[in-house]
């Protein structure tokens, strides 16, 4: 008998142009919670869509209890006990919590669907590992965070003892990610064996117990996280040493480059309304940075700012001008950049070329376009230039498809174009949302040299951790509204974590106090 | 890098041939069939060898040949068709690139018809004025669906089937004016012939450029009809508005957050996809060949429907979509030559609905085509 569940030895997965794994070997544990370390693009999730029976690999072989097995689809991986969850869910939008849960794996008698039973199971299962959910909501007015639960209820309704987790925190608030981790260790607990694909160094030293590195689609080692350190481990992901914190300058601000008053924005999913009368300004050369748990206003003020969705209520200013209503196109023309929340969604169109999609936002620049006629040459040149200067990595190069880019790069991709435009203002939005650590410090000292180079910076976060180190201001949002303002430098996670809950409110504090 | 786009080039087009291939082979299939029962009706005795030679000789080969099977009557036929053909595909094919489904070719293909013999009949006008007006009519009726589409999101195929159907009856009714329509000839129950009330509306003939009244041949659309898909390849490929008009189509999100009034884009692409197969019927009704009949227009005009079969085996690419015009019309054509009393001309129609059909797996093929192609550069390292 094997010591471990499941053994993957010699992985090697050719695509097009890249080698995603090269001589990969992964060994799981019975009850352990393994990590799998990797940058973006290091071929992580490739290894586990090999293990889950979506990809074949080149060579190698897959051993479930030291017995040789072929997985050749989802159905044979699930057979074997093997669950997965990926990074974007994959659930009906718009069918029930529970019809999506047993979907694939209904019980029927006679072609008539069994849910009394399965909806106990579902419950009992809910119950046992404290998954909350609302079983008879529609998958599409549920929160992020009960999607994955629903996504991890589907995996053990089919008794699945193997659970892949791909990058499960990155759309989770750091309130979540704490139940998660608790979740997880209940399944280890239980004997279940858990892969968990990420690159949060935090989350790997709290839950795992041991941790395989990938490199550029090779294998580094398979560390005990208990012998190691975040410094060593993050070593041994990108190659070198990465600094945790940013080096800031002291830099003095300048003028009021973007004012926002009383803006007030209608919500999509109630009647009430998503931002209520938020007022605050950005100078040039400074950094300001709107935190909160997600779904407090921050998409919907951002949507207002950059014209994306209408306001009822308050005027913008950008350096002294009134942009209230300008267009989308109009705004940009004025000096707005935005590198949006949600990069397949809004950032790019994921089915042109990289080239193409780095002029989304400059096409019709007389640089790019002669009465009408895209200058193609320039458009190549110009990719070539950011793809060099911001190293963004693809199969192909400028004419790679941006739907084939990993997700870092991807990301990358929107930041070089948005930053190169060298506006007066930059809106960030979950920057570096999904990425690993060597992408997040680049992305990092890129907002800062736009900071330094006296251009006025508004980064929505998240992150508590990238809020503090990255602003120069920190306004709180909690419910549409600002509830505190803060400098780095005299406050605390701790602090902020109580404002973003709603637990204080500074009174007029952050409120716009006129000329 | 370029060499890739290249080759996905020649992978379409290799799987588009494949396609051809294989309906044509069960269209053969289909009239060996039918050849047999026709024998066996006769009652004479026969060898499998005579079904397949009255398969051939007096079905398939009129396919296979298409208007040359007939000269010079066919190929004329064939190049008119083509000509028409061409537009409602380009029209179909355009609205795709745009994201859209534009079924309603057929409908705007009726009112630009209305549009081109109003102008011909009534206002004496010269065939180029006559094209405009045609492609007018159809810009609007297919900017309407677009308009639904953009304001209120109402997907566009229902109301371009609804606007077909409102299309066909009220240019029927205009036509027809209670018999007394100054457009309609009681005697034919047809439009007035162009050629008879105003010659300066037929679209010049292939041969010479002035006007013939009798035997027409086959008129200039079909280079009009080629010009205007390469113009449109230039314009999806090499312009602004092509982009702006493709990211519309890719992601609805992101071209709104480049900037790109997507409504206006909608609107803009419906309206040019109409007049396209508005364009198509003004270069079938000003060629001479045929007049509109009010009474028994009760079907919707089969060639903006062709237009989808056109676009889907051109993979939405206007110059492809030339190719598979000529194609469709070739075998069309041809149908119409075969032996009406062994079978029925619609054979043409099954291969071709065949081959649409085939159509779909395209992908299926191009895959299984790509993976022939790795494993050769393979070898070949």
């Amino acid at each position: 008998m094997s010591d471990y569940v499941i053994e993957m030895l010699h992985i090697t997965k050719i695509f097009p142009g890249i080698k995603a794994n090269d001589d990969v070997t992964l060994q799981l544990k019975k009850g352990e919670i393994h990590a799998l370390l990797g940058e973006n693009g290091a071929g992580k999730s490739t290894l586990m869509s090999v293990l889950f029976g979506l990809y074949q690999p080149e060579s190698g072989e897959i051993r479930k209890d030291g017995k040789k097995v072929e997985i050749n689809n989802p159905n044979d991986a699930n057979a074997l006990g093997i669950g997965m969850v990926h990074q974007h869910f994959k659930l009906v939008e718009v069918f029930s919590v529970l019809d999506n849960i047993i979907l694939g794996a209904e019980d029927s008698t006679m072609g008539v669907l069994k849910k009394k039973k399965a909806r106990e199971k579902v419950e009992a299962l809910s119950k046992k590992y404290n998954l909350k959910v609302d079983l008879d909501a529609i998958v599409e007015d549920i929160s992020v965070g009960m999607q994955q639960r629903v996504e991890i209820l589907k995996m053990l309704y089919r008794d699945n003892d193997i659970l892949i987790l791909d990058e499960p925190t990155a759309v989770l608030t750091p309130q979540e990610i704490d139940e998660l981790m608790e979740i997880m260790r209940g399944f280890a607990r239980e004997g279940k064996s858990i892969l968990f694909i990420t690159h949060k160094l935090n989350e790997i030293m709290a839950v795992a117990d041991r941790c395989t590195v990938l490199r550029k689609g090779k294998y580094v080692g398979t560390v005990e996280t208990k012998n190691t350190t975040k410094e060593e481990l993050s070593k041994m992901m990108v190659g070198r040493d990465v600094s945790f914190t940013v080096d800031k300058k002291d830099i003095a601000v300048g003028s009021v480059v973007l004012e926002v008053r009383d803006v007030t924005v209608p919500s999509k999913r109630h009647k009430k309304d998503a931002v209520k009368n938020v007022s605050f300004e950005v100078r040039a050369g400074e950094i300001v940075c709107l935190a909160g748990i997600e779904g407090n206003g921050q998409t919907e003020f951002v949507s207002a700012l950059t014209g994306l969705e209408p306001m009822t209520k308050g005027r913008i200013r950008l350096n002294g001008k009134d942009i209230t209503h300008f267009s989308i196109r109009d705004r940009a023309k004025a000096g707005v950049s935005h590198i949006p929340e949600d990069r397949h969604k809004h950032g790019l169109v994921l089915d042109y070329t990289l080239e193409d999609n780095m002029v989304l936002q400059r096409y019709w620049e007389p640089a790019f376009q002669d009465g009408g006629f895209i200058k193609r040459r320039e458009v190549r040149r110009y990719a070539e230039k950011l793809i060099d200067q911001y190293d963004v990595r693809s199969g192909q190069g400028p004419v790679t498809i941006a739907r084939s880019m990993s997700g870092g790069n991807q990301q990358k991709a929107i930041v070089a174009r948005e930053i190169d435009r060298g506006t007066d203002l930059l809106v960030a939005v979950q920057p570096t949302r999904g990425l690993d650590v060597g992408a997040i410090e680049y992305i990092h000292n890129q907002i800062l040299s736009v900071r330094d180079s006296r251009k006025a910076v508004l980064l929505v976060s998240l992150e508590l951790e990238e809020v503090m180190n990255l602003s120069d201001r920190i306004l709180v949002m909690y419910e549409g509204e600002i509830v505190g303002e803060f400098d780095p430098k005299t406050t605390t996670v701790e602090e902020l974590g109580l404002y973003m809950a709603g637990a204080r409110k500074q009174s007029e504090v952050a409120q716009y106090d006129g000329e | 890098m370029e060499n890739n786009r290249f080759r996905s080039g020649i992978i379409t087009i290799l799987s588009a041939l494949l396609c051809i291939l294989i309906g044509l082979f069960i269209g053969f299939l289909a009239l060996i069939l039918l050849a047999y029962i026709s024998l066996r009706n006769g009652g004479n005795p026969f060898t499998f060898g005579d079904v397949l030679s009255t398969a051939y000789t007096s079905g398939f080969k009129q396919v296979l040949l298409g208007g040359l099977y007939q000269m010079p009557r066919g190929l004329r036929a064939e190049i008119t068709l083509a000509a028409s053909l061409i537009m409602t595909g380009l029209s179909v094919a355009f609205a795709f690139k745009t994201g859209l489904f534009n079924i309603g070719a057929a409908g705007q293909y009726a009112v630009g018809a209305f549009g081109a013999l109003y102008c011909a009949l009534i206002w004496n006008l010269p065939w180029y004025v006559c094209l405009i007006a045609a492609a007018l009519c159809g810009a609007v009726w297919g900017a309407i669906p677009g308009f639904f589409k953009a304001y209120f999101n109402i997907n566009e195929v229902i109301t371009a089937i609804m606007f077909n159907w409102i299309g066909l009856y009220g240019v029927n009714t205009l036509m027809y004016g209670g018999g007394s329509s100054p457009m309609y000839n009681l005697k034919t129950t047809k439009t007035w012939p162009v050629a008879a009330k105003s010659a300066g509306s037929l679209i010049p003939d292939l041969k010479d450029l002035g006007a013939t009244y009798f035997q027409r041949p086959a008129t200039i659309g079909i280079f009009i009809a080629v010009l205007i898909a390469v113009i449109l390849w230039v314009v999806l490929n090499k312009t602004t508005f092509g982009y702006e008009l493709k990211a519309c189509g890719y992601s609805k999100t992101a071209a709104k957050y480049a900037g790109i009034n997507e409504k206006k884009n909608i609107i803009l692409a419906m309206a040019i996809s109409g007049a396209l197969a508005g364009i198509g019927a003004g270069l079938y009704y000003l060629s001479g060949t045929a007049e509109w009949q009010p009474l028994v227009s009760t079907a919707l005009p089969g060639i903006g429907f062709d237009g989808i079969s056109v676009a889907l085996l051109a993979s939405s690419n206007p110059i492809g979509t030339v190719f598979s015009a000529l194609f469709i019309s070739h075998i069309s054509t041809g149908g119409g030559f075969m032996s009406a009393n062994i079978f029925p001309p619609e054979i043409a129609d099954v291969i071709s609905g065949v081959i649409i059909y085939l159509c779909a797996f395209m992908m299926l093929f191009k895959r299984r085509i790509s993976r022939v192609f790795s494993r050769e550069n393979k070898g070949g390292k």
